[in-house]
């Protein structure tokens, strides 16, 4: 458990968050492990937990029919992968695979939920940091929208 | 109001509006819209000395004459080489060029990047798509000097993984040379085992002492924006940043107006400008 603590609290979503807050994430955290070329979860799949990266490399990608596959986001060290398991109906919008082995902290969703339920403060606390991920992350999403290389042949 | 950063100017040939010809040495198909050209004289003059971010004028005799960064490494005595994107009238026709074709050369002209002030710093350089072509040169010379600085990280964003530029130079960079590389593409299929994303999203887990860092940032300006705003969160301050600006020339040496950004003129106070110094303009939409 310690260990687990420790490397909950060295990740850089949990940094500077408070001792109690992080007890409560680690009594719904435990290890996970993906091989490359696996899948962290696919998309329509209930959203029952989230990921903070600690190795390695994972591709958020979406498949159409007449392209394949086309990753629109690659995560890895000191990234969190998914908010779905905050927001109805708690199911994943997207691919997630392992683009080379990876390791992360897996944290249920459900099981959290329910503690912050308890205690809004955990509440907010993971809500203000998810709203800044999800803030960088439209940033991001938009500056690939516009396309800032110049119109494609 | 001495805008360019003011060490290592080289002065441009004799008479700088007159084009000395140039022979194409190779020619080398970069991306699907982008080449290298590597000159000599072809009358055998020496090699005009170039500093790291300074540009010439390349004219393609009966069809025009456009700027072009220097892309290759300044200490090389014999080649002169540009690295060019198929856009238009002249460029266009340019990618045509075969071993053995004329050029018409002037230059080199404008402000270079600050590669003796950022001794004793770490660098970090930001590039998007072509702007990583100006950037080369640069690199080249803290690579020749590597002892002089501190850490050197290079970020690279292309739009996608077919327009990323000298990837054989990227990779060898990345495993050999005592800087750390990152690089990312805008989109990419599922084969592709890079990194996607924007290059802003490379910024914070680069390792760099924000305090004590010089930033050199080429690209289009949407990304120079959101790159200088990450560095700034990051604490690296305006004095310390330089970005590359393009803007339509014709003169190259402050006669024709052309070129003008705000108060200053981008061929002879710029291509290359200390951030703060140019920050009001460069808010300024339609400048
Ligand atoms: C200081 C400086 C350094 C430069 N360095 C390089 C370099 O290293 N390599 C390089 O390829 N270019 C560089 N450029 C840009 C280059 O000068 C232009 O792309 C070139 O003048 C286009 O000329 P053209 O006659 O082929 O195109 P034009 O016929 O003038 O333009 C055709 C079309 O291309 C568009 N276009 C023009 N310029 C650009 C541009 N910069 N980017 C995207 N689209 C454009 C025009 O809007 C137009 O729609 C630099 C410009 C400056 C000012
Ligand atoms: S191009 Fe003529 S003033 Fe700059």
């Amino acid at each position: 458990m310690e260990t687990l603590e420790r490397l909950i609290e060295e990740h850089p979503f949990c940094h500077g968050m408070e001792k109690g807050y992080l007890e409560l994430l680690v009594g719904c955290a435990s290890n996970a492990r993906f091989d490359a070329g696996q899948y962290v979860f696919r998309q329509g799949e209930e959203a029952n937990h989230f990921y903070l990266v600690r190795h390695g490399k994972v591709a958020i990608e979406i498949h159409a029919q007449e392209r394949g596959a086309i990753i629109l986001q690659t995560v890895g060290e000191g990234d969190v992968i998914g908010w779905s398991w905050l927001v109805p109906p708690h199911r994943w919008m997207f691919d997630a695979r392992a683009v080379e082995q990876t390791r992360a902290i897996a944290l249920d969703g459900e099981c959290l939920r329910r503690k912050c339920e308890e205690d809004h403060n955990l509440g907010y606390e993971l809500l203000k940091r998810f709203a800044y991920l999800m803030a960088k992350r439209m940033e991001a999403a938009r500056l690939q929208l516009i396309n800032i290389h110049g119109p494609l042949d | 109001m001495a805008l360019s950063t003011d060490s290592a100017m080289t002065s441009p040939v004799a008479n700088p509006m007159i084009p000395v010809p140039w022979r194409v040495q190779k020619a080398r198909r970069e991306t699907r819209d982008t080449f290298t050209l590597t000159l000599r004289p072809a009358n055998g003059e020496p090699l005009p000395a170039f500093a790291p971010g300074q540009f010439n004028m390349l004219y393609l005799f009966g069809v025009g004459e456009v700027a072009i960064s220097i892309s290759g490494d300044p200490a090389d005595q014999e080649n002169l080489v540009h690295t060019i994107r198929a856009v238009g009238t002249v460029t266009r026709p340019m990618q045509r060029l075969k071993r053995g074709a004329v050029l018409g050369v002037r230059g080199p002209f404008g402000s270079p990047w600050p590669v003796e002030e950022a001794e004793g710093n770490d660098v970090v350089i930001v590039a998007g798509g072509l702007g990583l072509a100006p950037l080369r040169p640069a690199l080249y010379r803290l690579l020749a000097h590597r002892q002089q600085y501190g850490r050197i990280v290079l970020l690279y964003g292309a739009r996608t993984p077919r327009d990323l530029l000298y990837q054989r130079s990227l990779d060898q960079w990345q495993t050999r040379s005592g800087i750390e590389v990152a690089y990312t593409v805008d989109a990419a299929a599922e084969d592709w085992r890079g990194n996607v994303g924007v290059v802003t999203t490379l910024i914070s887990k680069a390792r760099f002492d924000p305090v004590h860092t010089t930033a050199m940032i080429c690209g289009p300006e949407v990304m120079m924006r959101y790159v200088i705003m990450e560095l700034e969160k990051l604490g690296v301050t305006d004095e310390n940043i330089f970005i590359s600006m393009e803007r339509n020339m014709k003169c190259a040496i402050g006669f024709c107006g052309h070129c003008q950004f705000g108060p200053t003129f981008v061929c002879k106070d710029g291509p290359v400008f200390r951030y703060d110094r140019i920050e009001p303009f460069f808010k300024l939409r339609g400048v």
